[in-house]
């Protein structure tokens, strides 16, 4: 929660300006029953026999026109403290959403996985918005409401030293009050927070799998699942609802309870006569004003604790540490290839088994790898670890000579390396500005080279060039359309290290040989993930991985030689050709 | 200035509103009720503590018999009250939140009406802005505008009618002035509706982009592109707080300018009084003193309803998005169909056209049946309209023009529930819900007991990888999920394996299973097509070879339509992509 304060160190000015003239308007507020009081004492003069003969009619019309100038003043002070206390709260939580967004970004697809697509969603959104309205009402009423109620106790000091004690017992209890409601309902509202993540992830869901859902018929069942949800949600907003109404009906009681043993003891005393009439008319307005204060407050009260809930969550996200290690830079080459896997293992986590385990090869510029094996063989997490997108658990990954893990690589490696990935992601746009994601300054001549070279060319001019729109996730693209806008945009940045991830699985053949035709005119290292035997035959280095161990490294014909595993799935792909004339 | 259309919207929108508030009429009179006992028990506690104040006159002429007997009623009216009021609350709290429910179960009802189109075309983010976020908002706004509104407008009766008792010339002044404040409010509240617009129209433009920065995160990494998203990301942010600045400040002018008004009527009334003490009028000072009182506590209710209003409006703009929402049309309805019973497989396509924009014609005339149990491939280039023409099939998208029948019905005619029911789809991009593995699986066929399940499992060769991940079957998949893309192929595989519906579609169904994996499935592939109506998209031409009809599509249009062998010797398109295979 701490780290919430800073953001409002830019708005320090602001977020004092706006309770002080709130004070002001307090101020000016607690004034006009004096000015009242003035025109009866001054302005209406001595009571004969309930006539006024001294009356100052021309002082009443002054105390009139200060009441209007207060009135003004009055004006001025709240709009001023309602643009401070708007300002804060907008600018703070404006800087929060920026580096949430920016937290978000830096975390590893791991993180992301565990804390939830969903539950981010809702911290960047509702959670952010709720901490929005509380920080604008408490700039607006927290320092306030103390502030009459201490006002109210120390003039009923000045009155009558002797009812603090009633006073300070009261302000006590109802301090208790408020925090001990605000306390239980903390977890209660957070907890109602995370109802609200449940409820998302439904809907997204539903929304994300719209096809299968219907596919399988299944609507009824996720309505049951969406209902029972949102019922669980209401059912805790109830709760925390109820729990928090109480504490307007207990300080209420608290207050004239108060106010009673104040009466009776005023009573005692007016009797002895050490108390007049008018102090205890004073003492009962007062306590009476700090109950219109309390009022307010346990209002304001429900929404702070609103945004308390909503303000750790947000912190929970803030203080995530992204989990990728970085070790300290070490100048020079320790390798002489370009790429080199040392011993490499990798475990996704403690209780799973290795996903790759002491893999070991290296690779010259210019190099074309393959890499092939069965499903969840870690082909996808072999060529991960290029970029540094995961951690190793033993062993380094070496680029360029340098471990990828060094501080300095990781600008290179995001730079220099292009990753068309398994799972294609297209984003709301153009194909020009997705293909800018390569290289943000390339030409349009770079761009449609790198199509050409992906075999993305005639589509994208068949849908009108550049320009032409993509939709969310990009929709409007047929699966291999959009694998080969992937390629194209890995290939526009021209990059040192070209990784394929199963990047023509949604291709058919002829498509696929042509893209591999063009790709080896380049000079790229190249590392090509496939399931095929006809995707990288041809490579000049082949890795085969069978359950995360290599099995075999070796080109083509070394590999039929030597490698069972290799063999087996090159005669699956082939076989059927030899009965039926396919290959 | 407020258009007529958006008050006649508004209109609408609260009509809309007070329909699910009257859901709940229980609560609804009861809030009422209680609210009315609360105001009355709170006008009259002063009552009782100015009778106690009576009983304490001066030194030695204190009643402490009657003070008791004041106390007594006082305690008795102050817990009615404080009862009274929590009362009022938990009814308050309990329309708001289920009055959300609704809102929300009602949106998601319509989620699983909507048209595919629509699914397919609006950013997921923004729907789900709505359903989450704009919900919330909504609730909030009508929660308050209920404990406030009530208790409002029956204390301002209350006080009015006291002070037409008092004074009737005075209290007709203020009567007849307060409206201005109401006049303010209602100038601010219009000026202020479009930054409420603004403001949640932004944010959910924001929800779409973060909802595809974090599904696109790895891609971002990849491309070093999180400067960029950034970027974006502020301008968005940079809007939004602009936007919200000017909503929250904007909105919360109300309450200083009616407050200000009601400072003039004040000073109004305190200057007619003292000139009608002075002039010998009915007032006394006494009189005086109190009826200002009044008139002050009377001014208060028109300060929070007024603040309520502008809440109420921030409210409504959220609720008139998720109405957009509800009132979106919806796949034409299927109850009046019938169901289809005893489906073997005979489908039939005549002359059947289809666009996905009107712009651009995509397929035409396509005429073609299939009997029971004949295996029908398509095959193609790339978006060539493979996948399109199961989006028909399964009936995701309607024809524009011929038919696609059933057993000779049209499909328009069945339920689609009976027609869905009848496929089992495996599609290249995998979707797998929020659930354990057992879920996922069951999710074709939900009675199929655990050992139907394994043996599944097993024959789609996905139970050795299921048993090594942490709880086997109950692993519960996360939104991303741990699986590989071939991982989550053959959960899917198994899912209609064990449903064993009389039609299958496999959009390439295999793309991302490795050979080796594939050909040790096939044999229970093969069962599982024997006698089955079986749509094939492939592009490993191995895999089509046998299939009774080969369908190949070129721009959306069916150019051959054969056995393999009858293809392969017309020399056409077919055999162009045949041969490519291996170019």
């Amino acid at each position: 929660m701490k780290q919430l304060f800073s953001y409002f160190k830019p708005y320090k000015w602001q977020s004092l300006l706006g309770p002080l003239f709130k004070l002001l308007e307090a101020t000016f507020e607690l004034l006009v029953p004096f000015v009242v009081g003035l025109i009866v004492d001054r302005g209406l003069g001595q009571n004969v026999g309930g006539a006024y003969p001294y009356a100052d009619k021309g002082y009443i019309v002054k105390m009139f026109f200060i009441l209007v100038a207060f009135g003004v003043l009055g004006f001025v002070f709240a709009v001023a403290a309602q643009y401070f206390a708007a300002r804060t709260a907008t600018g703070v939580s404006a800087g929060i959403r920026k580096d949430l967004f920016k937290k978000v970004q830096s975390l590893s697809f791991k993180d992301i996985d565990r804390l939830g697509a969903s539950t981010l969603l809702t911290r960047m959104t509702s959670d952010v918005d709720r901490f929005q309205s509380g920080v604008n009402l408490a700039l607006r009423l927290f320092l306030r409401s103390p502030f009459i109620v201490f006002g109210a106790m120390i003039t009923a000091c000045i009155i009558d030293p002797r009812s603090f004690g009633v006073f300070a017992v009261a302000i006590v209890a109802l301090a208790i009050v408020v925090y001990a409601v605000m306390l239980a309902c903390m977890p209660l509202y957070k907890k109602t927070q995370d109802k609200l993540d449940k409820v998302l992830l439904s809907t997204r869901e539903n929304l994300t799998g719209a096809r299968v859902v219907r596919a399988f018929c299944l609507e009824d069942e996720e309505r049951a699942i969406f209902h029972a949800r949102n019922e669980e949600l209401t059912k805790g907003k109830k709760f925390a609802g109820g729990i928090a109404a109480i504490t307007n009906p207990l300080t209420y009681v608290l207050v004239n309870a108060a106010i009673v043993v104040l009466l009776w003891t005023g009573a005692i005393r007016v009797d002895g006569g050490s108390l007049s009439q008018g102090n205890i008319v004073a003492l009962y307005n007062l306590m009476g004003q700090i109950l219109v204060e309390l009022i307010k407050l346990a209002n304001l009260i429900v929404t702070v604790t609103k945004a308390a809930a909503c303000g750790s969550r947000i912190s929970t996200v803030l203080s995530m540490q992204p989990s990728l290690q970085t070790v300290a830079d070490t100048e020079g080459k320790q390798t002489d290839a370009f790429v080199a896997f040392e011993g490499v293992s990798v475990q996704y986590n403690d209780e799973a088994d290795a996903a790759l385990e002491d893999i070991r090869f290296t690779v010259s510029r210019g190099e074309t790898v393959g890499v092939i094996g069965g499903t969840g063989s870690g082909k996808t997490t072999l060529v991960n670890l290029i970029p540094h997108f995961y951690d190793t658990k033993a062993g380094r990954v070496c680029v360029g000579g340098r471990d990828v893990r060094e501080e300095g690589m990781q600008n290179y490696l995001r730079e220099r390396v292009g990753v068309a990935e398994q799972k294609a992601t297209l984003f709301k746009g153009t194909v020009r500005e997705n293909l800018l994601w390569g290289k943000a300054d390339a030409t349009d001549e770079e761009l449609m080279r790198a199509a050409r070279i992906a075999q993305a060319e005639e589509f994208i001019l068949q849908k009108g060039g550049l320009d032409a729109v993509v939709e969310q996730g990009g929709k409007n693209f047929s699966g291999g359309q959009k694998q080969r806008l992937i390629v194209a945009r890995a290939l526009v940045r021209d990059p040192d290290i070209l990784i394929l991830d199963d990047s023509s699985s949604a291709l058919d053949y002829a498509t696929d040989a042509a893209l591999r035709r063009e790709l080896r005119k380049l000079e790229t290292t190249t590392f090509i993930v496939s399931q095929r035997a006809s995707s990288v035959m041809h490579a000049d280095k082949i890795i085969v991985l069978d359950d995360g161990k290599a099995v075999g490294i070796g080109t083509h014909e070394e590999l039929m030689r030597s490698c069972e595993v290799y063999k087996e799935i090159y005669f699956s792909q082939y076989e059927s050709g030899k009965k039926g004339g396919a290959a | 200035m407020s258009t007529p259309k958006t008050n006649k919207n508004d209109k609408g929108v609260l009509k809309r509103v007070l329909k699910y508030v009257g859901k709940y009429p229980v609560s609804l009179i009861g809030s009422l009720v209680f609210a009315l006992l609360t105001v009355a028990a709170t006008l009259y506690i002063p009552v009782l503590f100015g009778d106690a104040i009576d009983c304490i006159v001066g030194e030695g002429r204190v009643d402490f018999v009657g003070l008791k007997s004041v106390f007594v009623k006082a305690a008795v009216t102050a817990l009615v009250a404080a009862l009274a009021q929590w009362l009022t609350s938990l009814c308050n709290n309990r329309i708001s939140c289920n009055v959300v429910r609704d809102l929300r179960a009602d949106a998601f009802e319509k989620l699983g009406k909507l048209p595919l189109q629509y699914i397919d075309t609006h950013g997921h983010g923004d729907t789900v802005s709505r359903v989450v976020a704009d919900a919330d908002q909504f609730s909030d706004g009508l929660l308050m505008g209920f404990t406030q509104f009530f208790t409002g407008i029956t204390t301002i009766l209350g006080t009015i009618a006291f002070m037409l008792i008092t004074n009737a010339k005075i209290g007709l002044v203020v009567v007849l002035l307060t409206p201005a404040s109401l006049l303010v409010a209602r100038f601010v509240s219009t000026h202020t509706h479009k930054f409420f617009v603004e403001q949640t129209v932004t944010r959910g433009e924001q929800t779409a982009f973060v909802e595809e920065a974090i599904s696109g995160l790895k891609t971002t990494q990849a491309f070093a592109h999180e400067r960029e998203n950034e970027k974006k990301f502020e301008e968005m942010n940079a809007r939004l707080e602009r936007a919200s600045l000017k909503a929250t400040f904007y909105s919360s002018l109300t309450n200083p300018s009616t407050r200000f008004i009601n400072n003039l009527v004040y000073a109004a009334v305190a200057i007619i009084g003292a000139f009608d003490v002075a002039t010998g009028g009915v007032f006394t000072v006494g009189g005086l003193t109190k009826f200002l009182s009044y008139a002050n506590q009377y001014t208060k209710p028109f300060n929070e309803i007024s603040g309520v209003i502008t809440e109420l409006k921030g409210a409504f703009t959220c609720a008139a998005r998720i109405f957009e929402l509800i009132d979106e049309t919806e796949e034409t309805s299927d109850e009046e169909n019938e169901t289809l019973v005893g489906v073997e497989g005979n489908i039939c396509l005549e002359k059947v056209d289809f666009s996905y924009t009107k712009e651009r014609k995509l397929i035409e005339g396509l005429s073609l049946t299939v009997q029971r149990g004949q295996r029908v491939a398509i095959v193609g280039r790339t978006g060539s309209g493979k996948t399109t023409l199961i989006n028909l099939l399964m009936r995701f998208y309607d024809v524009d023009g011929g038919a696609v029948r059933l057993e000779g019905r049209d499909i328009r005619t069945i339920t689609r529930k009976s027609l869905r029911e009848s496929y089992g789809m495996v599609l290249q991009d995998t979707w797998l819900k929020n659930g354990t593995v057992r879920e996922n699986i069951k999710m074709g066929r939900p009675s199929a007991s655990d050992e139907e399940m394994i043996a599944a499992a097993k024959a789609a060769h996905a139970h050795g990888f299921i048993k090594r991940m942490e709880k086997g079957y109950d692993t519960v998949l996360g939104e991303s999920g741990v699986l590989s893309e071939g991982q989550k192929q053959l959960l899917c595989i198994t899912r209609v394996m064990l449903a064993l519906p009389p039609m299958l579609i496999l959009d390439e169904a295999t793309s991302s299973i490795d050979t080796r994996t594939e050909r040790k499935i096939g044999d229970a592939f093969d069962a599982l097509m024997e006698g089955r109506t079986t749509f094939i998209v492939a592009h490993r031409l191995s895999t089509i070879v046998h299939a009774d009809v080969i369908l190949v599509m070129e721009k959306g249009r069916v150019v051959e339509q054969g056995k393999h062998a009858e293809l392969l010797q017309k020399g056409g398109a077919y055999a162009a992509l045949y041969n490519g295979q291996f170019a």
